[in-house]
């Protein structure tokens, strides 16, 4: 028996529910040498705003028990060199392409969406409006259900792609958040962003990073990310894409049992480049298994 | 580069704290001097590889080996290893030193603060495998003490003139490297280097002084050892390839910087 792996989000169908979570994968480039990018779902790029970012200072990054954190601050080459380059890079495989887009202000998010516009190779657009590194706007917009609500109407109107809404996991209510983003018109919404966290050098005396704070990620937060997968799948009805420390094939299982259509590796391509690979086959193994013949069956089967 | 579990041949300490391991692994078939292995623990909530200079390799029998100074979780299990063992590696990583520059120089430095031996004597040996430089290669090594060790320094010894400072004066020049340099160095045309920030910062400092060329190797907290997650920075002079903010990636367009492209 084959297993059918494919999945539709938002009119967009995807030949498995597996894709990299944003700035843990580069822009695919990086790994290409480790994994073949035509077997994933699809590639999301690291957050790319409209003017390069410089980002934080170092250290921007901590190991944590069984995850890390990350402050990188979003650097990046800005749209007119992603597009050239890093974009020109994807259209050479057959994988859905999902751009990140990042910004401090809502002209910023909206010029990125803008210029994306007439980008045929790029399927879905990503909302990052949950980055908890970057001081100004940002998150601001992924905590204030309002303010969430009015970005997404805002950008709905200037995209020419389907809008996937990120959200930020540092609210009381993360349902409210998934509501507020779906009326201002997102067709899918994914989730979590890393968790705001401190690391302490007790030697030094001094911060781990040199931001104070940074993201936390990996396998710590699955928990976390599980519960409010489930939360926000429940209180909206566009599709949801999950991740939080995904490491293989039955972690991806259940997000997608929490309610998730698709799934996302992030900080675990770190620890295996592999890992995605790996995270496919494990969930066609367990559907072969169980008897699921389609994955799309599992997604909200608890609850 | 190669992603494999690569296999313990030989563990041996050198000194107080200081472990040199042997892997057989193909990443020994592609590496060059200056490049690095991300080495990956045994725990599974240890998830980040270390990145660790590679100090040796031959190319025929597969043979890499790493030498370091126990730290922290990684580099401890690394130390207690045994022929054998296996431990998953990513690499060869990053640039190396460029050897080519070495061509026509007739006095080459090479001056290591610690644990930054182990990548300059893999150079050494390049350089003498070219032949650049021929008999007049210096390394100048720091110590703590000769209590705690002298490592690598015999294997310096075999290849190059020696200098050794040491922080407790039990041997060599008392003082750090830039103490020796000033005291025994009288002639240089290029430097390779490679020890802690505040070592490198003075190595930059004397190049610039002495309009010599300067080759240092950078160290940054990293997580992937590809590219991809930007943790791994280091302030440019000139934009760099990547993002185009004057914020080079360590592991990609280092760890080897011209010490005038940095600003440390
Ligand atoms: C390019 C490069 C080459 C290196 N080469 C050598 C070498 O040849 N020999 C040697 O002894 N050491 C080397 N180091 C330093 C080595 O990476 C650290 O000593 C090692 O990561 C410590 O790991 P641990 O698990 O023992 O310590 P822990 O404290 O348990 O490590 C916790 C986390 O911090 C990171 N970390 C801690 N110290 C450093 C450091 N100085 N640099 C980067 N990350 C660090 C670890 O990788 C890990 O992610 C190199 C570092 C870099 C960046
Ligand atoms: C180094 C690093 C960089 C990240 N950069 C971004 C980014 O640019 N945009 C974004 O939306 N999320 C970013 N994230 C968050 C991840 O996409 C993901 O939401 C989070 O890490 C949880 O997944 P994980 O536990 O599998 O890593 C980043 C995470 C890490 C670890
Ligand atoms: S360690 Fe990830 S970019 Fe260098």
């Amino acid at each position: 028996m084959s297993v059918d792996l494919s999945v539709d989000i938002a009119g967009v169908s995807f030949k498995n529910p597996v894709m990299d979570a944003s700035g843990t994968f580069g822009s695919g480039m990086e790994y290409s040498e480790f994994v073949d990018l035509n077997k994933l779902g699809a590639v999301v790029t690291k957050g790319v705003s409209d003017s390069p970012w410089e980002g934080n200072q170092t250290p921007r990054i901590a190991e944590t028990p069984s995850g890390m954190m990350n402050a990188i601050g979003l650097q990046n080459p800005g749209i007119d060199v992603f597009i050239e380059r890093d974009l020109r890079f994807l259209e050479g495989f057959d994988t859905n392409v999902i751009v990140n887009v990042c910004g401090h202000t809502e002209e910023e998010y909206l010029k990125v969406v803008e210029r994306l516009a007439d980008q045929k190779s790029v399927r879905m657009l990503e909302i990052n409006v949950s980055c908890p590194n970057v001081k100004t706007g940002g998150i601001a917009f992924g905590t204030d259900a309002r303010m969430l609500e009015h970005i997404t109407s805002e950008i709905k109107k200037k995209a020419a792609q389907p809008v996937i809404m990120k959200l930020s996991p540092n609210v009381t209510n993360i349902a409210e958040m998934g509501r507020a983003a779906e009326s201002g018109g997102a067709d899918a919404i994914s989730l979590i962003n890393t968790l705001m966290a401190m690391k302490i050098d007790i030697h030094k005396r001094d911060f781990a990073i040199a931001n104070k704070t940074g993201g936390l990620s990996g396998p710590a937060i699955r928990p976390v990310a599980v519960r409010m997968v489930y939360e926000v799948s429940h209180a909206v009805k566009v599709p949801v894409i999950g991740m939080g420390g995904i490491t293989n094939g039955e972690d991806a299982i259940e997000f997608m049992m929490a309610g998730a259509s698709a799934i996302a590796v992030g900080m675990y391509n770190f620890h295996d480049p592999g890992a995605m690979l790996k995270v496919i086959k494990g969930i066609e193994d367990f559907c072969e298994k169980t008897g699921v013949r389609a994955v799309r069956e599992l997604t909200g089967c608890v609850g | 580069m190669i992603h494999e579990k690569a296999v313990v041949t030989e563990n041996r300490r050198l000194a107080e704290g200081v472990f040199s391991t042997v892997f057989r692994t193909e990443a020994a078939r592609i590496s060059k001097a200056g490049q690095f292995v991300m080495v990956g623990t045994g725990s599974d909530s240890r998830l980040l590889k270390r990145p660790i200079s590679i100090s040796g390799a031959d190319p025929l029998s597969g043979e890499l080996r790493l030498v370091y100074r126990t730290v922290g979780y990684g580099t401890t299990e690394l130390s207690l290893s045994k022929e054998g063992d296996a431990f998953d590696i990513l690499g060869p990583a990053g640039n190396g030193f460029p050897v080519e520059k070495a061509s026509g120089k007739k006095n080459i430095l090479l001056v290591a603060g610690g644990i930054g031996a182990p990548p300059l004597l893999y150079l050494l040996r390049e350089l003498k495998k070219t032949g650049a430089g021929g008999d007049c290669i210096t390394a100048v090594l720091g110590y703590r003490g000769e209590k705690y060790g002298l490592f690598l320094k015999d294997e310096f010894e075999k290849e190059a003139k020696v200098i050794i400072s040491s922080d407790d004066g039990s041997v060599g020049v008392q003082g750090t490297v830039m103490d020796a340099i000033r005291e025994k160095v009288t002639e240089a045309d290029l430097i390779f280097a490679c020890g802690p920030l505040g070592m490198l910062k003075a190595v930059k400092g004397y190049a610039s002084e002495k309009g010599i060329p300067a080759y240092i190797s950078l160290e940054e907290k990293m997580a992937c050892g590809v590219g991809a997650c930007l943790g791994c920075v280091v302030k440019t002079a000139a934009e760099d390839p990547h993002s185009h903010v004057n914020n080079a990636r360590i592991c990609t367009e280092g760890p080897v910087f011209e010490a005038s492209e940095v600003m440390i």
